[in-house]
């Protein structure tokens, strides 16, 4: 076909082109143009990875693959990076979702940010963020990924204080970007050790040059990347930021808090897998890792009551749970989930965005309650993306989760008996949340519930479409014992397959599969029943601020106080640090040497008086004068 | 010519303005430094990247002593002397809103050092560039005393010991070396690297610290720094910009025209404390610029973190780290001049440049805010800025030295944000408070200065390769020297 090479290409270009657009012109611009500029490059991206899906998908297996050279990066000596493209089966995927999840929040976002005096900045933000993602998924070497990778850190940094009057967000933005950092600098040391080792940035020589590498520095190398990982998909140590990245325009959540951004690690690692497989050691840390955020990060939602940081607090779960696939050696079932989860956090998010634009900012689920009869569509879909997000068969979450939890029963019981007990934390609080929000009495003030209404056109068909894909998602990738054929597993096969040599995945047998089916809908369905007990029939309301509790709850609520220990372990001795070294070391140490130096020689010194009292004009001409008099004459002579 | 005109043009200038005060000094040195400008662009316009040294002038000078007129550029001097020549004419147009009750001398002072900076960069005689490298001091030495804040006599003064202590060393170093000349003597600079690569390893030992001192006092490199805060601070605007946009590059360009090729030995047995030293500036100026609160002194530490990379990847002797350094040193000057210039944009609306005095400036100053941001990644290091290309080029140099020492020098990367997003936060975010009420965005001038270095950030980021390859040769070439030199020992 001609020109695939430079439609392939405008898939990023054009989210660049409409960054320029809307940022250059950003006061000429109506805000109905600077949207219809900013959804409209992102449309026809969409198309074009349509398009380039399809492209992919006539050809025979072994030959799905485009590479796109549109040019030269950093050159010198042996060092070459380029400005190249990689269309594979991995990266289709992304593309799919990054775009389509994209438009979709594009769209909303227009109804959402309507009125906001920064409407045309935040478009141009989100063109931005589309085309650093796409470049983070779509480039053939590790260092455009870096570009990426550090590019979407940029844009979330820039939309998380895109409030910028407000000083706290300020400081979750700052955060952020520098927790993120602390990852980058793990991911960059990977990729330079990778140059160093292989002699090149291009996966393909990469992974050629892989097998023959040491088997220390593969998973040094693989620690390292990881490391980049826990920074941008915010497993444990690193995931306090998402959090607080709350403080952005809700859109932004659903985006790149949730849907696409975050999920980069995930993706890195599924690029890599050959590298992992090779890295057993690696693949039991990120086992662990995301166990523990899994679990750590559901106990916390149980407790929180607003509504954005319990989706925020459930991304990280789910993340942790996305780890936990890639950690058993299962890539695919990693992307799947991934691919789900897009759809009904979006969605969830994007629903938490209408519900807080009906209540005019209100975020408080202890201020909500009995409003499925004022947002009607608001509360369909949120509750099918509960459903989903809760594994309730037959909704997207139901197949990827449970194609986690076999893989986690194949390798050792305890591991499902954990997954499973997060995914059953989710069941509650997510039912815990919808009760809250949607039913029991309207708590909300009178004002607010005064002028409540559902949310335009614009916002509640993004809410549609998702929930269709919530529904719909799981049969991507429906599992040969219902009757499926695992599409996503063998549309993944060309870039899963490199690691098959070294990881073994258990087959389970059909009797066993079924069994832990069972056990965990059923388990799933007791939760439910619980929180109706809770919620519904007992029509519980969380404490309020500053009422008694238990000191265990207390813990939970105030997330560990995670945040505090890393205040007293990192921040403030860094800072006490920094001090110390300012004012003793540099003034006290390092320079009183110096001026004693220095004094001893000025008091002996009286031509220096001289120099310092003389007249400029003169002692500067004379100076030259001599130099170019002598350089004259010498010349002459 | 275009070289002879290169030198003479600013002195012709200078001397004029110092001599003769003009009323129009300043519209005569802009002039006078936009043709320098052009002429420099000539000169990489006819230069040859595979060449060699080229635009030679070999002259006699004072045959007696074996001195010689000898100047000629390869692609790690152009690209200096392009640094040189394009920031003078922004340096001096940001200095168009200052009251000046001296402008003659004071415009007569930039042009004279920017004659010496660009006769530092292109001298090939070791006498000729120990000239160049002592006039470069006067000017900015005055231009700080005369337009300087308070306490500028205290501090000035301990700046020009400090700097001229060290060149002391470098004469000593560079006579020794002379001394070491066959027959007649000469200061050629081939005649010097021979002279010092043919010394035992103990004199070479001794002869790296002579010269080492000068250029790391200059660069400055802890622990030689403490002159340089207090120095930038107190300067006026043009001084500081000068200093740290184009000078401190004197010391790392001494590092590889004057120290590495000439005590091949010396570097190989010294090398190492100097990267140790330079990675712990990095650590710990970083450290301090996280709590100042002044923001030309935040700047100030930053700017030493920069260098200590900078010199830390030189120091591996690599190709990377080579090449890494001179790009580094393009893109710092670019990044330092800018911010420099925002502090003095804040300094001139508010009266102040301390941070927590500020705030909320984003609400009055969009555009400012868009190029504060632009210039803060660039700084930080981010992708597809001018920044990222030079930083990873000395990491991979580093990383491949000793991974522990890259790994603790890429430190920067986090300390760096750190304290650029610290600074940008209090100036920027928040509300406007009683200070920044009435600030102002961008005036046309303002944007004149401010908007193309924007685009040398990103146009370097994005498409590096030109430059690489200008210098690709020239490094290559020293790196042999060494190479050959280690070889033929063996």
């Amino acid at each position: 076909m001609v020109g695939l090479d430079i439609l392939i290409s405008l898939i990023p270009g054009l989210p660049l082109l409409g960054f320029l657009m809307v940022s250059l012109f950003n006061k000429h611009l109506s805000h109905a143009m600077a949207a219809g500029i900013a959804c409209g490059s992102v449309l026809v991206s969409f198309a074009l990875s349509v398009l380039t899906f399809s492209q992919l998908l006539s050809l025979p297996v072994e030959q799905r693959s485009f590479h796109v050279l549109l040019s030269e990066w950093i050159s010198t000596g042996n060092i070459s990076a380029n400005i190249s493209f990689l269309i594979d089966p991995l990266s289709a995927i992304m593309l799919l979702v990054i775009t389509g999840v994209g438009l979709v929040i594009h769209v909303y976002s227009v109804g959402y940010m309507h009125g906001d005096p920064g409407f045309n900045k935040f478009f141009s933000y989100m063109n931005l963020f589309v085309f650093f993602m796409l470049l983070l998924v779509m480039g053939s070497n590790y260092l455009l990924m870096f570009v990426g990778w550090e590019g979407v850190g940029l844009c979330s940094y820039l939309l998380i204080g895109f409030w910028f009057r407000n000083d706290a967000y300020n400081l979750a933005a700052n955060k952020a970007f520098i927790m993120n950092r602390i990852g980058d600098l793990g991911l960059l040391l990977g990729v330079i050790l990778i140059f160093i080792h292989t002699g090149s940035f291009e996966y393909a020589d990469v992974f050629a040059g892989i097998p023959g590498m040491d088997g220390g520095i593969i998973t040094l190398i693989a620690i390292l990347l990881f490391i980049g990982a826990t920074g941008k998909s915010a497993q444990i140590p690193l995931y306090t930021w998402l959090p607080d990245a709350m403080a952005g325009p809700t859109p932004v959540s659903a985006l790149i808090h949730a849907a696409t951004m975050v999920t980069a690690g995930v993706y890195m690692v599924v690029r890599n897998n050959l590298l992992y497989s090779l890295a057993p050691f690696a693949l039991e840390i990120i086992l662990v890792i995301g166990l523990a955020t899994a679990l750590f990060a559901a106990t916390i939602a149980l407790t929180q009551n607003d509504i954005k940081k319990v989706l925020a607090y459930s991304t990280v779960s789910q993340l942790g749970l996305m780890f936990v696939a890639l950690g058993l050696g299962a890539f695919s079932s990693g992307i799947f989930h991934m691919v789900t989860h897009a759809f009904f956090k979006a969605l969830l998010f994007l629903g938490a965005g209408s519900i807080i634009h009906a209540l005019h900012g209100e975020q408080d689920i202890r201020q909500m309650g009995g409003l499925k009869k004022f947002l009607p569509l608001t509360h369909l879909t949120f509750f099918i993306a509960v459903l989903a997000i809760s594994g309730i068969p037959p909704f997207a979450g139901f197949f990827s989760k449970d194609e986690i939890l076999a893989h986690a029963f194949a390798h050792q019981p305890l591991v499902w008996g954990l997954a499973m007990l997060s995914s059953l934390l989710t069941v509650f609080y997510m039912f815990r949340l919808y009760f809250l929000t949607f039913y029991g009495q309207a708590r909300a003030s009178a004002q607010k519930m005064q002028a409540i209404h559902e949310s335009p056109g614009n916002m509640t068909i993004p809410l549609i479409i998702l929930a269709v894909l919530s529904v719909t998602g799981g049969f991507l990738n429906v599992p040969e014992i219902l009757g499926g054929s695992a599409w996503l597993h063998q549309f993944l096969e060309p870039v899963t397959g490199a690691s098959h040599a070294a990881v073994t995945v258990h087959p389970l047998s059909h009797a066993t599969e079924y069994v832990l089916m069972g056990i965990v809908v059923a388990f799933s369905a007791v939760v439910i029943y619980f929180a109706y007990q809770i919620y519904m029939v007992k029509k519980s309301i969380p404490a309020a601020e500053g009422a008694p509790s238990g000191a265990l709850q207390n813990l939970v609520y105030n997330k560990y106080y995670v945040d505090e220990f890393y205040q007293m372990i990192i921040s403030r001795p860094l800072h006490w640090i920094s001090e110390k070294l300012d004012v003793v070391v540099e003034r006290l140490g390092i320079d009183r040497l110096v001026n004693s130096t220095g004094v001893t020689v000025v008091e002996g010194s009286k031509v220096l008086r001289l120099l310092q009292y003389g007249s400029i004009g003169v002692y500067i001409f004379v100076m030259v004068v001599s130099v170019v008099v002598l350089l004259a004459l010498s010349l002459i002579n | 010519m275009t070289m002879l005109f290169l030198l003479l043009c600013p002195l012709a200038v200078a001397l004029f303005l110092l001599v003769f005060k003009s009323r129009f000094a300043r519209e005569i040195a802009l002039s006078a430094s936009v043709a320098e400008l052009l002429a420099s662009l000539y000169l990489a316009w006819g230069f040859d990247s595979q060449g060699g040294v080229q635009f030679a002038i070999n002259q006699a000078w004072i045959p007696s002593l074996g001195i010689n007129f000898s100047v000629g550029v390869d692609g790690i001097s152009l690209l200096l002397v392009l640094l040189t020549t394009v920031l003078t004419p922004f340096i001096i147009l940001s200095s168009f809103s200052m009251s000046n009750s001296r402008p003659s001398s004071f415009y007569g002072l930039i042009l004279l050092m920017q004659m010496a900076l660009v006769g530092v960069f292109v001298a090939r005689d070791g006498f000729l560039f120990y000239l160049f490298w002592e006039i470069a001091l006067l000017p900015i030495w005055f231009i700080s005393l005369i337009w300087g804040g308070e306490g500028r006599r205290r501090i000035t003064l301990k700046f020009f010991i400090y700097t001229l202590t060290g060149s002391l060393f470098m004469l000593v170093g560079l006579v020794y070396l002379y001394l070491q000349t066959p027959g007649q003597h000469s200061f050629e600079l081939e005649a010097i690297y021979a002279a010092g690569q043919s010394l035992p390893a103990m004199e070479q030992g001794l002869l790296f610290w002579a010269l080492f001192v000068a250029f790391a006092i200059k660069m400055p490199i802890f622990p030689f720094h403490t002159w340089q805060p207090d120095t930038y601070v107190v300067a006026p605007a043009q001084g500081t910009m000068l200093l740290s946009g184009i000078m401190l590059k004197m010391g790392i360009f001494g590092v590889i025209r004057w120290l590495i090729p000439v005590v091949p030995l010396g570097v190989q047995e010294w090398s190492h404390v100097a990267i140790i030293l330079s990675v712990i500036g990095i650590i710990y100026a970083s450290g301090i610029a996280i709590v100042q609160n002044d923001f030309k002194r935040l700047i100030a530490y930053s700017s030493i973190a920069h260098v200590g990379l900078i010199a830390a990847g030189l120091m591996t002797l690599s190709q990377a780290g080579m090449q890494g350094a001179v790009i580094q040193m393009l893109s710092h000057g670019i990044l330092v001049f800018s911010l420099f210039y925002i502090a003095e944009i804040f300094f001139e609306r508010t009266g102040s440049r301390v941070l927590s005095g500020l705030g909320g400036i984003r609400n009055a100053a969009p555009v400012l805010s868009s190029v504060f941001i632009i210039v803060m990644l660039g700084s930080v290091a981010l992708p597809f800025t001018s920044g990222f290309v030079g930083e990873f080029l000395l990491l991979k140099a580093l990383v491949q030295y000793q991974f522990a020492t890259g790994a603790i020098a890429a430190l920067t990367i986090i300390l760096g944000a750190v304290y650029m997003l610290r600074a940008f936060q209090k100036s920027m975010s928040g509300e406007l408070n009683s200070n920044t009420n009435d600030f102002y965005d961008l005036t046309t001038r303002e944007k004149v200065i401010l908007f193309p270095m924007v685009v040398l950030i990103i146009g370097i980021g994005v498409h590096p390769t030109p430059l690489l390859e200008i210098s690709g040769a020239a490094v290559d070439n020293i790196l042999s020297v060494m190479a050959n030199y280690s070889a033929s020992t063996n």
